[in-house]
Order: C-alpha cells, then sequence, then structure tokens
C-alpha cells in the first residue's frame, strides 16, 4: 500500500526547517509559500527519510481568486506519497518550475501554461503544448467562454 | 576532397502509419542520424477535461472511454474508483471481481495491439499484426457480450458496473482462456528468437532505470528498465490483493525488454483471469446510488495499472453534480517525455521502433 505520510507530521518538519513556509494543511495536503516551494522540494526529494523520488502528477485548478497547483510526490523505497500544494494570485500567475528536480514536470508544467495560463519559472522550453500558438485565452480557467 | 553536409529538419506525422495515431515529431537529421527530436502534441485535443466539468458524474464515463481508446474498461475502473472514494460509495463483491475480469481482458486486448504494432514497425509486415488481432478479436467480442459496445464499452458505473454478466459470459471465458495459451505459445515460436527482431530491437532506444523514474514513466516502459514498480503490487486497489501474480521486468530498457514485458505481463493477466472467475461470487452488481451524485466538498485522486502504466483520476468537488475539477495523469504523455533521449544519436528507423516500443495512445496524450 501507498501509504499516505501524515500531513501534520510532514507540515511540522517543514515548518521547523523553513519557518513561515507552511500557510495550511488539509488531511491530504500540506499547502506552502510559492516561494519556498523549490527548496521545500529539493529537501523532500534529497532527504533519506522522505525521498520523493518519484513526482506522480502536477495539475492546478482554478478558484477565481487564487490559483492552486497540486503537485503529487510519491517514494518508491517507502512507498508513500504527498500532496504539496502551492497558490499564486490570478493577476500574478507565476511560480517556481521544479523541472529541475524531476524531469516529469516538463510536460505537465507545459500543459499547465497552456491550458490555465500559469509561468513557470525557470522551466527550458515553456510554450504552449496542446493548443496552437496563436490561440487566444487559457481553456480551463473557469472564466473561459466559447 | 571533404563532403559538405548540412542537418536538415523532417516532419514525421501528424499522419504517418507507425505514429499510432496523430503524433508529429520534427526530427533533426544529419544524414540518416537523429539529432534533435521535438515532440508536438495536440492534434487530438478535444479539451476532455474541461467537457467533464459541465457533465454529471456518471456523464463524464463516456468522456473517459475516449481517453485511451484501446483500454477504454481500465479508464472507467480509474474514474470510477474515484467518484467512489470522493462520495463514499460501497462496491459490492461480484462487481469488484467482475471488474478485474474486464480490466485484465483489456489489458490483453490492449498489450495485443502494442505489441502487434511494435512488430509491424519493426518490419514484420502485418503478419503477427493479424494473428493478434484474431485473438484481440475474441476479447472484443466477450466485452461486447457484456457492454453491447465493441471499443468504447462504458461499462463500469460509480458503485458496480452497469449491467450483470451473461450467462454465457462464463463458459466463453474459459474457452478463450484455454486457447490463448496455445496462442501465447504460437507467438513465443515465431517471434521470440527470431534473429531479425533481435538484431532491430536488442540494445535500442536504451532508458535507463534513473531516467524512467526521473521523467515519471510508468507501466512497461517503467519496468522494461528494471524498476519493479506495479501499482497492483505496490498500491493495490479493488481486490487485487487476492490473487497471485509476478510483476516481470526488463534488463537494461531497451526496445526488446519493453515488447519482452508486454507479453510476459499478457501471461499475468492470464493467470489473474483464471483465478478470478473460478471466485466469482453470487449477488448484487451495482450499488444503488442517486441518479445524480453530490460528492461531498473536496478532493481525491485515484490510480490504477492501465495497460499503458499508471492511470490516474483527480477529482474536485465543490458538492454540485459536476465535477469542479477533472483532471487524469495520463500515463502515455510522461513515457513519452524522454523520447528526444532515447532516439537521439540512433538511425531514423530506430526511432519509429523505440516510439512504437513505447506504445502510446494519443487519446491520452493530448486529452
Amino acid at each position: 500500500m501507498t501509504n499516505p505520510v501524515s500531513t501534520p507530521k510532514i507540515a511540522q518538519v517543514i515548518k521547523d526547517k523553513y519557518p513561515g513556509a507552511v500557510t495550511g494543511t488539509t488531511d491530504t495536503a500540506v499547502v506552502v509559500d510559492s516561494r519556498q516551494l523549490p527548496a521545500i522540494m529539493d529537501f523532500l526529494k534529497n532527504t533519506t527519510e522522505w525521498d520523493f523520488n518519484y513526482l506522480s502528477m502536477v495539475t492546478a485548478t482554478d478558484y477565481y481568486q487564487q490559483f492552486e497547483v497540486s503537485y503529487l510526490l510519491v517514494s518508491m523505497a517507502h512507498n508513500h506519497s504527498l500532496m504539496i500544494k502551492t497558490r499564486c494570485e490570478r493577476d500574478q500567475a507565476v511560480l517556481p518550475s521544479v523541472v529541475s528536480l524531476w524531469r516529469s514536470a516538463d510536460f505537465q508544467e507545459r500543459e499547465i501554461y497552456d491550458l490555465l495560463g500559469i509561468s513557470f519559472e525557470g522551466h527550458p522550453n515553456l510554450k504552449r503544448m496542446v493548443l496552437w500558438p496563436e490561440f487566444e485565452g487559457h481553456p480551463l480557467r473557469k472564466d473561459y467562454l466559447r | 576532397m571533404t563532403l559538405h553536409t548540412e542537418p536538415f529538419v523532417l516532419n514525421m506525422g501528424p499522419v504517418h502509419p507507425s505514429t499510432h495515431g496523430v503524433f508529429r515529431m520534427r526530427l533533426t537529421l544529419d544524414g540518416e542520424v537523429v539529432t534533435d527530436l521535438e515532440a508536438v502534441f495536440g492534434y487530438l485535443h478535444r479539451g476532455i477535461e474541461k467537457l467533464a466539468e459541465e457533465r454529471t458524474y456518471v456523464g463524464v464515463i463516456p468522456l473517459t472511454d475516449r481517453l485511451d481508446y484501446l483500454a477504454s474498461m481500465s479508464n472507467n475502473f480509474g474514474y470510477c474508483l474515484a467518484v467512489e472514494k470522493l462520495a463514499g460509495i460501497p462496491v459490492p463483491e461480484r462487481a469488484e471481481y467482475i471488474r478485474v475480469i474486464m480490466a485484465e481482458l483489456q489489458r490483453l486486448a490492449a498489450h495485443l495491439v502494442s505489441v502487434g504494432s511494435f512488430l509491424n514497425d519493426a518490419g514484420a509486415y502485418f503478419t503477427p499484426f493479424l494473428y493478434m488481432f484474431r485473438e484481440r478479436e475474441r476479447i472484443v467480442d466477450l466485452l461486447e457480450m457484456v457492454s453491447g459496445q465493441r471499443l468504447l464499452y462504458n461499462y463500469m458505473r460509480p458503485g458496480g458496473v452497469s449491467q450483470d454478466l451473461p450467462e454465457e459470459f462464463i463458459p466463453g471465458l474459459q474457452k478463450f482462456l484455454a486457447q490463448m495459451q496455445g496462442y501465447m505459445q504460437e507467438y513465443e515460436n515465431l517471434i521470440k528468437e527470431n534473429e531479425i527482431l533481435g538484431a532491430r530491437a536488442k540494445g535500442v532506444g536504451i532508458l535507463p532505470p534513473e531516467m524512467a523514474i526521473a521523467i515519471g514513466a510508468s507501466g512497461p516502459v517503467l519496468r522494461a528498465s528494471g524498476v519493479k514498480w506495479d501499482i497492483r503490487k505496490a498500491d493495490p486497489y479493488s481486490i487485487y490483493n487476492r490473487f497471485d501474480f509476478d510483476v516481470p521486468t526488463g534488463i537494461q530498457g531497451d526496445c526488446f525488454d519493453r515488447y519482452r514485458v508486454r507479453v510476459e505481463e499478457m501471461r499475468q493477466s492470464l493467470r489473474i483471469l483464471e483465478q478470478a472467475y473460478k471466485q466469482l461470487p453470487a449477488g448484487p452488481y451495482c450499488t444503488e446510488t442517486d441518479h445524480l451524485i453530490r460528492p461531498p466538498v473536496g478532493e481525491t485522486y485515484a490510480h490504477i495499472e492501465a495497460p499503458t502504466g499508471d492511470l490516474g483520476f483527480y477529482l474536485v468537488s465543490d458538492g454540485g453534480i459536476a465535477p469542479y475539477r477533472f483532471h487524469v495523469r495520463a500515463p502515455s504523455l510522461m513515457n513519452l517525455t524522454a523520447l528526444r533521449d532515447m532516439v537521439k544519436g540512433w538511425k531514423i528507423q530506430d526511432t519509429i521502433l523505440t516510439f512504437g516500443s513505447i506504445a502510446i495512445t494519443m487519446g491520452e496524450v493530448d486529452r
């Protein structure tokens, strides 16, 4: 069984290491400050205790005022998983990219950029993926009108 | 005298027999050698994630059929698991067994297509492909028996399946299982020791295990690189922990290993089917649910081992009758991430073979 890591426990670990980085926890996810996201992700990936070597999924959801980006991390050695979330403002939709840590974010971040219009700083090839370059708008945004 | 050459760009696809759908590769070639590859997607993008936001939870099931259209039972399965997790719907025992039988039949059918078209790409022009389609036809007949459809089954529902097995299904399945063992042997005799296939596929398109994990590869592509990671074992869902089966892995992650892993997986699916139909209990095949399912506010993620890999469904509910957000973790898309690294330095013919060995479905890549 892939056991979800207890979110209060991991939130405490992150809080101790990066004060002020955790902005909230839910039953299934830890919400972190986007400015500290690369450092936290690096810590989660390269610490033997957590060892999240596999980024299973990256996706984003539009909540009108904010976008929420979810990262599903899996450790194959410990067989546990964790959902990390971060948020960004709608009119300032820029987040740091995690491609340098996990290449699986490559196409997924491009897809989010394409369909939700969130830019990922540090992505090596950030351009539209499924839609054509001249396409206007981002269809998965809730205010997109067809 | 030195001959001056310069690299040139070749567009392969979107319509090309070896692209298994509408996929385009922009190849930069130095003579016959590939020096760069850019994958271009989107020719089959239908906006399924957006369409799902305005359909009821049950109404999304036909859309999931159209993701990996060679494995629509598996897609139904993963999606229904996610809805059940979100809305807390129980599944009766009989339905669990029916689902496993359908998912494993579907895996067989999908692998037959993948292996057949891979051999087609390798130059065994249509002979193995037609042999494998002969068997796939038998599976499709069985699936048609239960669902009335031959490709897009739309069979599973949150809480079970849409209708019970007809009485001729189990005898049909028994007959198929008995014959399939012989067919598998036939493929082995024809192909396994084939020297031409070995020369073309062994050592070609290598995906090292570290890279396979880094790119989020899953399914046969990951396991061919020697990583023993199968969702059915690593994170058992439904009733998979009741069955006895092995997880075959490859050694070096070349095209031949990916092909072998698929063939071995078909044997394991047959093992699961043998066990599953014998244990099939009587009872209801579906839990009664409201016509309009309204899950509580929240989100969930459920995943299964589909023929292409780790197929996940991420659902967000706002308490309404339609999903607020519906996202598919598409294994085919992730498996393509390293295509450029796998073909760089190889010849253009090897590109076709490597791409064929990953065995993607464009419906799932573009969604």
